[in-house]
């Protein structure tokens, strides 16, 4: 059975089992690899990305579920057109590994969305399911205030 | 980053004028070069470490990147030389090649203290390092890519810019002595600019001069926070780790493999995986199965799905079993004495302390779980993996299906972290044998979670016994011993099936070796050849020692009613200023001798590792119950600060990774099984439990150290110091939520 998604908006199509988590048909249907696999099981926030303009674990979503448009780390922005928050990612110099960092760029953008001028308070409750094995969370922080600031006065 | 495909895939051209690899340094006949293995179809390789394009330079570099941000200053490290601007800079990881030897690794395995070692012994260590080449030591790892790079990348770039220059005087026909070099240019006296891409190929056929490198005060680049090259795609999900790589044909796998790690599988029956939709094949790997499928999900389910039988574990089937096998070590005798001064057993008045610590099992868990792509075409094999052993991977891969090892093209990706896991080679034997099942097909195996979690290279458990005496506010013994399965008998037996000729250092590293003026202070170690997979765990030794070592420090301040910071100052000054001075910086920086604040705890630890005295303050808070890891405060001295933003990432980095570690890490056995699976059963620090860190970076100590590895060791030991300090209750095991409630 063939099933179609807006990703990035655009129309993909793909004829995977719909009980394949979204993560694997990013990764290895249609070949969008910015989005990771880290555990599998919602506990590490690496494969964040939006569905409908909200923050999921694409690793708990399977195929046949997804509700509406999906946004990745590719459709976020781009090197060439970076969104404010990959900005400040870059400026702040925030990955070491990064291989959680598109997780985590996705989870603050959908804390932004919601929550413009966020407090340390909000940036930890939502960042809390996003992990960093390298230790960047300071930086990641420091990245989130300064996009939210350049965000507000681009408004 | 994808100038490493350009440079080995498709190569000819200029191997006629690429001139033998490297810089040669050092006084024997292993000064010799070994041939540079560069070869690049598009520019000119002027040594093992640079090739020039059209595009500008790209900086080869031997040492991977695993996050650290090693690369980056490599790359500085030659473009200081070399005048050319930082943007136009790009980073490839070269080929496996002994060109890439890691001489700073051996060169760290001379003996003596490192905190004392003289310079003559250093030269000793240089020469010792130097066979590093011999044997093709091409390791990130042991905190040494600074180190060994120092040296070599300076000279490349000194190097090659005086040979362009040569090429230019020829060119131009003026003397060398009139040229200058500026922004990728050699530029004559009238303004005429030779660009050194330009040159490049005549330059290749100049016998390279040999010149010192440019004094600190001439530095631009090095000393400064680079932006790193790698931090653009690393933010726009550009960036292509090992478990990213894309090939024509490609199918996904993943393997299952024994519970009971090196234990047997005695049956099987693929049926159930063959009966899900997408699965393609079982492979039978003798000890487990690979499971083909169309998506890497799907292999998972599968192999999940599959039936099989495991024998028993070749160790002790639980954790309680091995726990009895490391006391009983204490039993026998000493394995290796770290250090034997004075007379420990001598008759000495004053308080006696005596405490026992036991430190678990921990796995790396990096980000990106284990995987490795491989393509087999019958007599040859090409491997894409996210590796710190290049050398190592291509050998293993060449024995495991038969091939020469000149038949492996080792292909090194982006890593999402290695904290030394990857170091080890079991992941891209087993992609290259299911590769080797499926001639002519790409292949990538990638591990679920699980199987990385419960398949892994632990961090030894450790036991320690230890007896102190303090008299008159002053250390007059300390005694520790260590029982453990020690690391470098199972792994020279695995590696190369022999056993090491000396004890094995590891077990007393971050013990025996600290620079502390105690008069009869005795360090040993016993091996328990447990049988239980072990393997490098970043800061190795130390990450269990330094707990060890400065828990039971503070447990002497106290029975000496001393001031613990005071009380370790007495002791470090005596024997290393760098030391004394970190120890400074973080009493200063903390506001240790102020006031704290109402319901909060401090404490204190300071671990020499890898060349580099790191302290550390962490200070916990009471929030109605719970206890929450407020703010820490780290000093280090490595030397030379070569960039200071990611020698202090990696400093705060590390004192994280140490943090998480002794909060929630833990493996444990069951019925020959780990019992931990994926990141809720062991899991690490999230933001929300992360301290504020401060971190400072002096460069008092007279070596250069190494950054990646030296943040870890001092972490367990200043929290629990700083519980300590708020509880009364002197946490004696980890983790340390089995015994504290944390706001996580």
């Amino acid at each position: 059975m063939t099933t179609h998604l807006t990703i990035n908006g655009s129309p993909r199509s793909t004829d995977a089992p719909g009980d394949v988590p979204l993560l694997w048909v990013l990764r290895d249907e249609i070949g969008l690899t910015g989005t990771k696999y880290g555990c599998g099981v919602a506990a590490c926030g690496a494969c964040t990305v939006h569905i409908d303009g909200e923050a999921v674990r694409s690793c708990q979503i399977a195929l046949a579920d997804v509700w509406g448009p999906v946004t990745t780390i590719e459709g976020l922005g781009t090197p060439a057109a970076l969104h404010p928050l990959q900005d400040a990612w870059i400026r702040h110099q925030v990955a070491q590994c990064g291989y959680c960092q598109s997780g985590q760029i996705m989870q603050a953008a959908a804390l932004l969305a919601t929550t413009p001028t966020p407090t340390d308070a909000d940036i930890d409750s939502a960042m809390a399911g996003n992990l960093c094995r390298c230790g960047t969370y300071g930086r990641i922080r420091a990245a989130i205030h300064d996009a939210a600031a350049v965000m507000a006065e681009g408004a | 980053m994808g100038k490493l495909g350009t440079i080995t895939r498709r190569s000819f051209l200029v191997a006629s004028v690429a001139v033998a690899g490297g810089v040669a340094f050092g006084v024997y006949k292993i000064r010799q070069p070994v041939p540079n293995p560069l070869t690049p179809q598009d520019g000119t390789a002027l040594n093992a470490f640079l090739v020039i394009d059209a595009d500008g330079i790209t900086v080869v570099s031997g040492r991977a990147d695993m996050g650290q941000g090693a690369q980056t200053t490599l790359a500085a490290m030659v473009a200081e030389e070399l005048d050319v601007p930082w943007q136009s800079v790009k980073i490839a990881h070269g080929p496996a090649s002994a060109a890439y030897y890691n001489g700073a690794l051996l060169e760290s395995a001379v003996g003596g203290f490192d905190y004392e070692r003289a310079a003559w012994r250093r030269s000793l260590g240089a020469a010792l390092g130097q066979v590093g080449k011999l044997f093709g030591t091409q390791i990130t790892g042991g905190s040494t890519s600074m180190r060994d790079g120092w040296g070599k990348m300076r000279h490349a770039g000194a190097s090659a810019r005086e040979a362009l220059k040569l090429a230019a005087a020829e060119r131009l026909n003026e003397p060398v002595e009139t040229l200058r070099t500026q922004d990728g240019s050699v530029i004559a006296r009238d303004g005429t600019s030779l660009t050194y891409a330009e040159l490049a190929e005549a330059a290749a056929r100049v016998d390279p001069p040999q010149v010192d490198p440019r004094p600190r005060s001439d530095w631009r680049l090095l000393g400064t926070a680079l932006p790193r090259p790698d931090i653009p795609a690393k933010s726009t999900g550009t960036a292509n780790y090992g478990i990213d790589t894309r090939l024509q044909g490609m199918k996904f796998a993943t393997i299952r493999m024994s519970p009971r790690l090196g234990g047997a599988m005695l049956r099987f029956d693929p049926a159930p995986a063959l009966a899900i939709e997408g699965v393609e094949r079982v492979i039978d790997l003798g000890t487990g199965i690979a499971v083909i499928a169309r998506n890497t999900w799907l292999a998972f389910q599968g192999a999940q799905a599959a039936q099989i039988d495991w024998g028993p574990a070749p160790y002790p089937a639980t954790s309680a079993e091995i726990d009895t096998a490391l006391v009983a070590g204490f039993d026998t005798d000493p394995d290796i004495t770290g250090r034997d001064d004075g007379d420990a057993d001598g008759p000495h008045s004053g308080t006696v302390i005596e405490a026992e610590y036991r430190l678990p099992f921990l796995a790396h868990a990096t980000m990106e779980p284990m995987n490795a792509t491989a393509l087999f075409t019958g007599d040859a094999l090409d491997l894409w993996s996210p590796s710190q052993a290049p050398i190592g991977q291509r050998d293993a891969v060449a024995a495991a299906v038969g091939l020469p090892s000149a038949a492996v093209t080792v292909h090194t990706t982006m890593m999402g972290g290695g904290f030394g896991r990857r170091i080890e080679y079991d992941y891209s034997v087993l992609a290259a044998r299911v590769a080797q099942a499926m001639p002519g097909t790409p292949v990538q195996v990638t591990w679920s979670r699980e199987e990385d979690m419960t398949h892994d290279f632990y961090r030894p458990a450790a036991i320690a016994r230890l007896r102190g005496v303090v008299n008159d506010g002053q250390a007059v013994v300390m005694d520790a011993r260590l029982s453990t399965p020690g690391l470098l008998d199972p792994l020279l037996r695995r590696w190369v099936g022999v056993s090491p000729p000396v004890g094995d250092s590891t077990i007393i590293e971050g013990l025996a070796d600290q620079p502390y003026a105690i008069p009869n202070y005795r360090m040993r170690g016993h091996a328990v050849d447990l049988g239980v997979p072990v393997g490098f765990w970043r800061s190795v030794g130390s990450s269990y020692n330094g707990f060890v070592h400065e828990s039971f420090i503070d447990e002497l301040a106290h029975a000496a009613g001393r001031d613990p910071i005071a009380f370790r100052l007495d002791l470090a000054r005596p024997k290393s200023a760098a030391a004394a001075g970190v120890l400074d910086a973080v009493r200063e920086m903390s506001g240790w001798d102020g006031d704290k604040p109402v319901g909060t705890g401090r404490g204190v630890a300071m671990t020499w590792s890898f060349g580099t005295p790191v302290a550390q303050v962490v200070e916990v808070r009471d929030e109605g119950g719970a206890i929450r890891i407020a703010r820490a405060w780290v000093a280090c001295d490595t030397g030379v600060v070569l960039d200071p933003g990611i020698l202090s990432a990696q400093m705060a980095g590390g004192l994280i990774f140490g943090l998480s570690a002794a909060v929630h890490g833990q493996i444990t056995f069951g019925d020959g099984m780990v019992e931990q699976l994926n990141f809720p059963d062991t899991d690490v620090l999230r933001m929300s439990g992360a301290p504020q860190i401060e971190t400072r970076l002096l460069e008092a100590n007279p070596h250069l150290g190494g950054g990646g590895e030296p943040g870890t060791p001092p972490a367990a030991a200043a929290l629990a110091n700083a519980l300590f300090d708020l509880t009364g209750i002197r946490a004696r095991s980890l983790p340390l939520d089995r015994q504290f409630s944390f706001v996580l």
